[in-house]
């Protein structure tokens, strides 16, 4: 029953196994569940990416990992810059919990830079504010979030009643910004928790705000004109932005802001005088990329970073977009530097994890990175899936157009975008980019998970307690990773976790040091006796009997 | 005698927003309730964010599986009501858990939208009339913008006995005993306390297990513990009941717009529906309240005396504030968190020679003050700063703007950065703790509760001597 034995070789046995799994999972459920299940759960095929359905509604009582609109607008997109002031609209636990709880981290430069994410701002509604409306409450909690701080910057989220009993966030932003003055900029989300499917619909709602409210205020350009970019969803979480920093500047690439790991606004206010977006998670912050090469003719390539051969990649295509040879060599002459220590650690590590299986279920972009890492260890991904992810997540960007939009997306805000009148300029002509093509790099591209993963693995969507219970039980994998909701769970099952929402403590991952801590992390995880010692000997069947010593 | 108390002069600006709560919402406090009652599934009628944000953080404090379902509100139900969903929920999770108890708390989306829960739950149970196996469906009112966590806490234990609590059947001798929101550890030494005493205790809620347990050979859908229903039937036959705590749920009737509604903790409700006698005690932390609750335990009982066990755990207590006494006498304390615990570290505090200097709580019963000056007594003094529904932010700019100089802070993570700023060591007492791990293993009641307490206190004091010793001693 358990696949335990022999894991190195994962033929045909193993995807016939994983088909019949899908089927035992779906029958379990009650028949209107069942039918909707299905098509969340599907058996890959990397030539030809099956249909999955993704970012729909999750069924009521049915525990789910996802979170809300509000988590994933202050908490995701907004929560790690530094110099903004976040004040919530609502009672206190919607702030409260989203109160640092990413291990996002950033690094002022000095004493007089601004630091504001280890503070919770909420205006604590009561009663009285539900009955009677909040606005009052608003506009005096940025009074004195201005007096004690401050900031040019503050920033207004909405929680579920908010919206019920229509206090206009947007009006109040507007209104303070006057009463004020002095070129403060004030502005509001309407990211109720109710409103999507998931976070992502938060994730979209703050991607909007960011191009209308601060991407493009400042046209001066700054530091060197050479190879600049910015870096599109990286939250460093465990200090991943400082690594991934780290190798940029040796590289000798610009790095004009990152959205939003270890971020100021004034870097966001510059971002369009960059030449070239990468995305790293594609999730929740597609929307900007496209925005700001439809307004300014920037174009982004997807990149991803987790993985010391994927950063190589995303190095050398950065490299090739800029076409000079000497950004070519210097990147190659990094590249073999820094991969010294990275064999020699991969090598150590693999030692223990060669022919593992893991499951990733994490995330809108996670759990496709991570497999690059589990990859470099020899280890076998055999089931993912994402949290909130999307089809073009799982399938790739080409079915976007045959994407259903349901009522859920359709009360999301759409934003028109044209092109700028004044600051629009192609960075490349139509020849450059044709030949960028030729060479193998697109730009505007994302694969999908499922190309990458093996023939015949599951992919779930929105995985819910049962199948990963069922999917523990069944497979045994030797590392499953996933969030603090799902961690216990699995680890009372006997088998160890791997938080990939906030590293357990641990990090960074992403970029070569980072490879380096992730190969060393999870040698660890699938290479500890604790697990063997669930059983006293008392209750085993080999029974230790004490010798009499003399 | 203590005519003479005034306000303290001190005072801070009342500010509207607030920058850095001292307290949760109310239906976090539920949920732990819910978790502590045999085989149960809590289930939030609201967002699926709420849900996920509470799981989030009770397991970053307890450390365990926490499974609360939702009835994943969208925009659709929030306009045309909710009751379709809250039945799908139902139906899904007893497919699923098959529990005997789904405990459903409100939040602020669907209070604000007026949801009619108890109506809902008649008619669920009304359609399904024949289902013999339906479980029990309890039901609490935390509109997370009234109240803070500790009273949603209080406000679900209430809400449990009331739905569960009935005559019939013969009075025996047991008690019901009330316990606060403690740590499992402080739960489990409960239970061995009144088991010594030889009283059969209901204790409540009991997530001793449920929320602090071993691995499991195989996998458990809902985790094994908690108080038992029959257990909480019988509530209403008790001899007595036992509450720890003189505030909670006191701060849901102030200033708040529902006066009409008169909350009532769940020992007063067992008295006034049953008849049942009813003793409020504060928290038994230090010897001077673990002693009253001793005595009470003792005069319960039958052979009307303390185990000597006790007596010698009471000895070592002394004997250990004697040896400790040269550390902490004299050493000023911020101590912040729920009112009872705050409450009851103070007294503690005051009793080992130490000043608790500001006494902080996110909670707003108005109760706090003369609760803290009646349990202080002799010992309470004006230099004593007392602040209830404040924030971090506030307490900051107190210990900047006045003179207390605390060596200590008392309290839980929270509050770590104000002690980084100070430079002082932080005692991790109380909800959250999710920088350190061992929480739910805090003890912190009766004598061997305050031993554990005294000593973290006493070798923090030591440690940070030592690491600012220029000696480098190793004999302190």
């Amino acid at each position: 029953m358990v696949v335990k034995k022999d894991k190195t070789e994962l033929g045909d046995r193993l995807v016939h196994e994983l088909q019949e799994f899908r089927e035992v999972i779906i029958a379990k459920y009650p028949k209107k569940v069942a039918k909707k299940r299905a098509k969340s759960i599907v058996v890959n095929n990397p030539d030809n990416p099956p249909e999955i359905q993704a970012n729909v509604r999750t069924i009521p009582g049915i525990i789910t990992q996802r979170g809300c609109t509000y988590a994933g607008c202050k908490g995701v997109v907004l929560g790690p810059t530094r110099d903004i002031v976040n004040i919530t609209h609502g009672p206190i636990g919607c702030g409260f919990y989203s109160w640092l709880t990413r291990r996002n981290q950033t690094l002022p430069i000095d004493e007089n830079d601004s630091n504001f994410i280890t503070y919770c701002f909420s205006t604590d509604m009561q009663d009285s504010n539900i009955v009677f409306g909040g606005e009052e409450k608003l506009k005096q909690a940025i009074r004195e979030a201005y007096e004690l701080f401050r900031p040019h910057t503050i920033a207004i989220f909405s929680t579920c009643p908010v919206g019920l009993i229509g206090d206009d966030v947007h009006r109040v932003a507007k209104h303070m910004m006057e009463e004020i003055g002095g070129g403060i900029n004030i502005f509001g989300f309407s990211c109720e928790g109710y409103r999507g499917v998931s976070q992502s619909a938060g994730h979209h709602i703050a991607n909007n705000g960011l191009f209308k409210n601060l991407i493009g205020r400042d046209d001066s350009v700054n530091g060197s004109l050479e190879y600049r970019v910015n870096l599109l969803g990286e939250y460093n979480i465990g200090g991943d932005a400082f690594e991934l920093e780290r190798i940029f500047e040796k590289c000798g690439i610009n790095l004009i802001a990152t959205f939003s790991g270890n971020s100021t606004i004034k870097k966001f206010e510059n971002a369009h005088t960059a030449d070239l977006n990468m995305v790293m998670c594609h999730r929740s912050i597609n929307y900007v990329a496209e925005m700001m090469e439809t307004a300014f003719g920037i174009p982004w390539i997807k990149v991803q970073p987790i993985g010391a051969r994927s950063t190589i990649k995303m190095l050398r295509r950065v490299a090739q977009y800029f076409g000079s040879k000497k950004l070519i060599d210097r990147v190659e002459k990094i590249i073999t530097e820094e991969m010294i220590e990275v064999d020699k650690a991969c090598k150590d590590a693999r030692k223990f994890t060669v022919g593992k299986l893991a499951m990733l279920f994490v995330g809108g972009s996670r759990a496709h990175h991570y497999q690059d890492l589990f990859e470099e260890l020899g280890m076998v991904t055999i089931a993912a899936g994402y949290e909130f992810g999307h089809r073009d997540d799982y399938e790739g960007r080409r079915v976007i157009p045959n994407i259903k939009i349901d009522a859920d997306s359709r009360n999301i805000e759409e934003i028109v975008v044209t092109k700028d009148s004044t600051r629009y300029k192609p960075r490349k002509t139509e020849k450059e980019l044709n030949e960028l093509k030729v060479n193998g790099l697109e730009l505007g591209e994302y694969d999908g998970m499922m190309k990458q993963m093996g023939k015949g693995t599951l992919v779930i969507d929105d995985l819910s307690h049962y199948e990963m219970d069922k999917l523990i039980e069944k497979y045994h994998p030797d590392v499953f990773c996933a969030g603090i909701k799902e961690k216990f769970c699995v680890q009372k099952m006997g088998i160890p976790l791997k938080q990939l929402h906030n590293y357990d403590s641990g990090g960074p991952y992403a970029g070569f040091k980072g490879a380096i801590n992730f190969y060393q992390d999870i040698a660890m995880l699938v290479n500890t006796s604790i697990w063997k010692e669930l059983k006293a000997p008392w209750e085993g069947d080999a029974f230790i009997e004490a010798t009499f010593v003399c | 005698m203590y005519s003479s108390y005034h306000e303290n002069s001190f005072s801070i600006k009342e500010t509207r927003g607030t920058c850095n709560a001292c307290k949760q919402c109310s239906p976090l406090g539920a949920c732990v309730v819910f978790l502590g009652i045999e085989n149960t599934l809590p289930m939030l009628h609201g967002s699926q964010g709420c849900a996920t944000y509470i799981r989030r953080y009770l397991i970053s404090h307890f450390r365990e599986p926490v499974d609360i379902a939702s009835s994943n509100f969208s925009e659709e139900t929030t306009i045309f009501g909710g009751e379709k969903n809250f039945n799908t929920s139902l139906d899904n999770i007893i497919i699923q858990y098959h529990p005997k108890i789904i405990a459903v708390a409100s939040t602020c989306l669907s209070e604000t939208i007026g949801e009619d829960i108890k109506r809902f739950i008649y008619e669920y149970k009304n359609l399904h009339k024949k289902n013999k196996k339906l479980p029990e469906i309890i039901f609490t009112s935390t509109p997370s913008y009234k109240g803070t966590h500790y009273s949603g806490f209080h406000e679900a234990v209430y809400s449990v006995v009331e739905s569960l609590a009935n005559e019939g059947g013969n009075c025996d001798n047991h008690i019901n005993l009330f316990s606060n929101f403690i740590s499992p550890e402080d739960i489990r030494h409960l239970k061995e306390i009144v088991a010594d005493f030889g009283i059969r205790a209901m204790i409540f809620p009991d997530y001793s297990d449920t929320l602090d347990g071993a691995l499991w050979d195989t996998y458990q859908r809902i985790p094994p513990g908690g108080t038992s229903i029959n257990d909480l039937k019988n509530s209403a036959l008790a001899s007595s009941s036992i509450e720890l705590g003189y505030v909670l749920n006191l701060d849901v009737n102030s200033s708040r717009l529902k006066t009409n509604f008169l909350s009532q903790s769940a020992g007063e409700y067992l008295k006034t529906k049953f008849g049942i006698n009813l003793y409020r005690i504060g928290l038994p932390v230090g010897i001077r309240e673990t002693d009253i609750f001793f005595q009470l335990l003792s005069s319960i009982s039958l052979a009307k005396s303390v185990p000597e066990k006790y007596e010698k755990q009471r000895g070592r207590l002394i004997d250990l504030y004697i040896d400790g006494h040269k550390y902490v006498f004299g050493k000023r304390v911020i101590i912040y968190g729920e009112e009872d615990l705050v409450v009851s570290l103070a007294s503690f505090v005051v009793e080992v020679g130490m000043k608790p200097l500001l006494c902080v709580t996110g909670g707003e019963s108005g109760k706090f003050k003369n609760i803290l000056q009646c349990v202080l007594s002799n010992s309470f003094s004006n230099e004593i700063i007392i602040k209830q529904g404040a924030t971090f932010e506030q307490m900051e700019n107190i210990i900047i703007n006045s003179e207390i100089q605390p060596d200590l802070m008392i309290g839980n993570s929270k509050g770590y950065y104000i002690a980084r700023k100070l430079k002082i060591p932080l005692i991790r007492v109380g909800f959250p703790i999710h920088d350190r791990i061992g929480a739910y293993h805090n003890k912190l009641l009766c004598y061997e509760g305050t031993i554990s307490l005294f000593e973290q206190i006493v070798n923090a004091l030591l440690e940070k001597k030592q690491h600012n010793s220029s000696m480098g001693y190793k004999y302190m």
